[in-house]
């Protein structure tokens, strides 16, 4: 019974996603209009709002890089001159416009009609829209998300970013798509946003159980992919979480531990939390390294990069302005490090994780620069251990497998080393 | 003043890591105070405006050794970070009351966060330029920003900033900011009597010592350049882009020099220009140094660049504004702004058959051999076959 419904909530999530790749293979010949943003500050319901269709970017390069092809795309972008020193989603992306601008399901992907530059918690994304607009020679709009410096989004930054809605973004998506932005069905759209969130929210939260019917790091890429891509705010995006948190209370009504690509975890082993994103070319081979193991992720920072929706935040369909404005600031990555470390925190202490551990993406300065200084002071503050992992998102050149498996082992032997009572301190690892 | 006592001057304060000249500032008057800046821009006239000393803090280039701020970074991040927290965990950054992190890229945006744990007795802020430009929109929200800045270094210094204040500091720095354009246009038409190394050091010196002493040094430079002049020689000329950051070591400035090239335009602490035109202060000071942000700063990778051709027809425009014959691109290492920008800038070269080299650096670089022979190479073809 419980493969079934297990079965279930993974097949509508592949469902969704693949057919929303079709939608954008097909939108040129629907006569859909197409609008081009990041997941960080991804206005989905906006855009939906006007019948548009969101692309993003990341997962794009994300997809394919879990199919090993993007080594090739970025070697491309750096011989037609792209400094091997930068982001290579963006490097990915550009030697995927170049070899076709066929996407991760083998599909065309339509050209963007907009670039809708969510400028919120990266840097690499103004520069990566200045390029795509030289590809694509289309319009774009910046919409600029004050950084959380101080920790929290206040007023006038909100204030801020609801006034660019007004004036540029929502004139730029009423001329895109020859249509007054109807109020209403954004509204509703919220409504349904917020329903999702709060199971998302609590298929996260259900990693507190012991042991956890989740991996919310390997497993909570999946679980996040309807919601960080284009089904926030939609019916179908309701039903895929309202699903997903009936098979995981279910899961851990029978005592059941995540469901892995090597068949369920049978034995908690080691309860971590996870800062950074993972590796997506050896995204399976990363996985079965902690599946060996018996660790868990109960917790992650990189799942809330589209959201975070953990501290009580969610869309508040009767501010519709203010509430896109504050989910914009409200994302990971545009969250100070004294606040990131205060999370990592929580997680570690709530979740009752036995340590953490930070995987450092040469790609990637939002989340990396800090990381080394984030490792000590959540080792300091709750008396747990880190391991520090280098490798990088889709350049498989940075993902050396044997090191990264060779220390794992090693921190999660400390781990053990530290239940029977010996002395144990944190762990670097580098490729 | 000769020119040999300015320069010396120069150097010494560039080379100084112990910030003698501003501890020396601070001592004269018990209650006096200073606050630091990273780069790209920071408004330093508010921290100047409330009677404190403005610093910049632009690391250690290749003048400490770093010890401990490489446990601070990986090794795939720039230099500069590391070399800034050197300072700070060596006690080289105590006398500073505070610090000012703009929203340069994402390694000073976190270093700001970092710098809140670190140091959480400390005063530091960051500040996020806007990247809308319109008056009522990123012009209010940058209006804001400052606002909240002026109040925040009016209570470090312990009483409000006045409007006169105000107005007397931004016209400062108005001053400032016109004779620093001076000293460019100077080396720009004279780039043998206003070497580089020189004109650098100068202004390194003007991101530590306090103002009066600043302005006096470089109008006394100025007169030098227009007296003592020297030969001009048949070197190429160029403009240097993309080290607006960390800075390059002062080797490479001299070895691109020495190799026959005049550097006649560059970003090198660009934060000095960065805007491009005085603020008036007539009527409300703080709206209208927001305003001038919003329309008249210089391109620059940090900010959006609104113009779809924008990218493509800088290098051109800065080039014939320089009346330079050809463009080196030196980024440093790790450097997203300047790296994610480079291919762009490098396509708009190529479209108006600009001739261009490219290499990256760290702060801390020590052998110029590799830059002597591609800058040698470089400026031998331009004066051989011209901008080809
Ligand atoms: S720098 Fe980081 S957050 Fe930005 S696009 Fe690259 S991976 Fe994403
Ligand atoms: S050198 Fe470049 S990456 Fe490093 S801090 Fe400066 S702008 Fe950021």
């Amino acid at each position: 019974m419980s493969t079934v419904v297990r079965d279930q909530s993974q097949e509508l999530q592949k469902q969704l996603i693949s057919g929303y790749f079709d939608s954008l293979s097909t939108a040129n010949e629907d006569g859909k209009k197409v609008v081009y943003t990041f997941v960080p500050g991804n206005l989905t319901e906006l855009i939906r709002a006007f019948d548009l269709l969101p692309v993003l970017p990341e997962i794009n390069a994300l997809q394919y890089g879990m199919r090993q092809k993007t080594g090739q795309f970025i070697l491309d972008a750096e011989k037609a001159g792209h400094s091997e020193d930068v982001c290579t989603y963006v490097k990915a992306d550009l030697g995927m416009i170049r070899a076709g601008n066929i996407g991760p399901t083998g599909k065309k992907l339509p050209k963007p009609d907009l670039l809708l530059l969510s400028y919120t918690g990266c840097y690499t994304f103004m520069k990566w829209f200045e390029l795509l607009r030289e590809e694509y020679q289309c319009p774009v709009v910046m919409l600029h998300v004050p950084y959380q410096g101080d920790g929290k989004i206040s007023p006038a930054h909100r204030d801020y970013v609801v006034q660019q809605l007004k004036e540029k973004l929502i004139p730029a998506l009423e001329e895109l798509s020859g249509k007054k932005l109807d109020e209403d069905r954004l509204k509703e759209m919220l409504k349904l946003s917020a329903m999702a969130e709060d199971d998302l929210v609590a298929v996260f939260q259900s990693a507190k159980a012991k042991p956890s019917p989740i991996d919310a790091w390997f497993g909570g890429v999946y679980y996040i992919g309807p919601m960080f891509t284009a089904f926030r705010g939609t019916q179908a995006g309701v039903d895929y979480y309202k699903l997903l948190r009936a098979e995981v209370e279910e899961r851990i009504r029978l005592g059941k531990g995540p469901i892995t690509p090597e068949g369920d975890m049978n034995q908690e082993r080691f309860r971590l939390v996870a800062e950074g994103p993972p590796n997506w070319t050896s995204f399976r081979e990363f996985w079965k390294m902690f599946y060996d193991e018996g660790a868990t992720v109960v917790a992650s920072t990189y799942t809330k990069v589209g959201g975070t929706y953990d501290f009580g935040f969610r869309h508040d369909y009767t501010r519709p302005l203010e509430t896109l404005a504050e989910y914009c600031g409200e994302c990971y990555t545009n969250r100070n490090v004294p606040t990131r470390i205060d999370m990592l925190v929580k997680y570690v202490e709530e979740y009752e994780a036995d340590g953490f551990i930070i995987n450092s993406v040469k790609s990637c300065n939002s989340f990396s620069a800090g990381q080394l200084l984030i490792l000590r002071e959540v080792e300091r503050r709750t008396g747990r251990p880190g391991a520090f992992i280098e490798s990088d998102l889709v350049d498989p050149r940075y993902f050396s497998a044997a090191n990264i498996k060779n220390r794992l082992e090693s921190y999660l032997q400390m781990i053990e080393a530290r239940r029977a009572g010996g002395h144990v301190s944190g762990l670097e690892v580098s490729p | 003043m000769n020119r040999a006592e300015i320069v010396a001057w120069a150097e010494a304060n560039y080379l100084d890591l112990e910030f003698t000249a501003a501890r020396r500032w601070l001592a004269e008057e018990p209650g006096r105070k200073a606050v630091g800046f990273l780069p790209v821009y920071a408004p330093a006239e508010i921290i100047h405006a409330a009677g404190m000393l403005p610093v910049g803090i632009h690391g250690g280039g290749d003048r400490i050794d770093i010890i401990r701020g490489d446990a601070y970074y990986q090794s795939y991040i720039c230099h500069l970070p590391r070399s800034v927290v050197e300072l700070a965990v060596t006690g080289r950054l105590d006398f500073l009351t505070g610090a000012l992190f703009p929203s340069t890229c994402d390694v000073i945006r976190n270093l700001s966060g970092m710098w809140k744990v670190m140091y959480p007795e400390k005063y530091s802020r960051y500040v996020d330029l806007p990247q809308d430009f319109a008056k009522g929109v990123g012009g209010d929200f940058w209006t804001h920003e400052l606002r909240e800045l002026v109040h925040d270094m009016g209570e470090l210094r312990g009483s409000p900033i006045t409007e006169d204040e105000l107005r007397k500091g931004i016209g400062d720095w108005n001053r400032r900011r016109a004779l620093v354009r001076k000293l460019y246009a100077k080396r720009r038409d004279e780039p043998h009597n206003v070497p580089t190394d020189e004109l650098y050091q100068l202004l390194r010196a003007g991101e530590i010592v306090p103002f009066e002493e600043f302005m006096t040094m470089a109008q006394a430079y100025l007169d030098v350049c227009d007296k003592d002049g020297r030969r001009p020689r048949d070197n190429a000329r160029v403009i240097v882009i993309g080290a607006f950051c960390e800075q390059p070591p002062l080797g490479l400035i001299r070895t691109i020099e020495r190799a026959g090239c005049y550097i006649v335009d560059d970003d090198f602490l660009i934060g000095n220009r960065f805007l491009t035109r005085e603020v008036d202060c007539s009527g409300d000071a703080v709206r209208a140094l927001a305003e001038t942000f919003l329309n008249h700063t210089v391109a620059n990778p940090i900010v959006y660049e609104r113009d779809a051709d924008g990218k493509k027809k800088l290098v051109g425009e800065r080039l014939r504004a320089a009346r330079a014959e050809g463009a080196i691109f030196s980024a440093p290492s790790f450097c997203d702004p300047a790296l994610l920008d480079r291919p762009m800038l490098q396509a708009g070269a190529a479209r108006e058959g600009i001739s261009f080299i490219s290499f990256k650096y760290a702060e801390n670089t020590g052998q110029f051999q590799q830059f002597r022979e591609q800058a040698g190479t470089f400026s031998d073809a331009i004066k051989l076959w011209g901008n080809v």
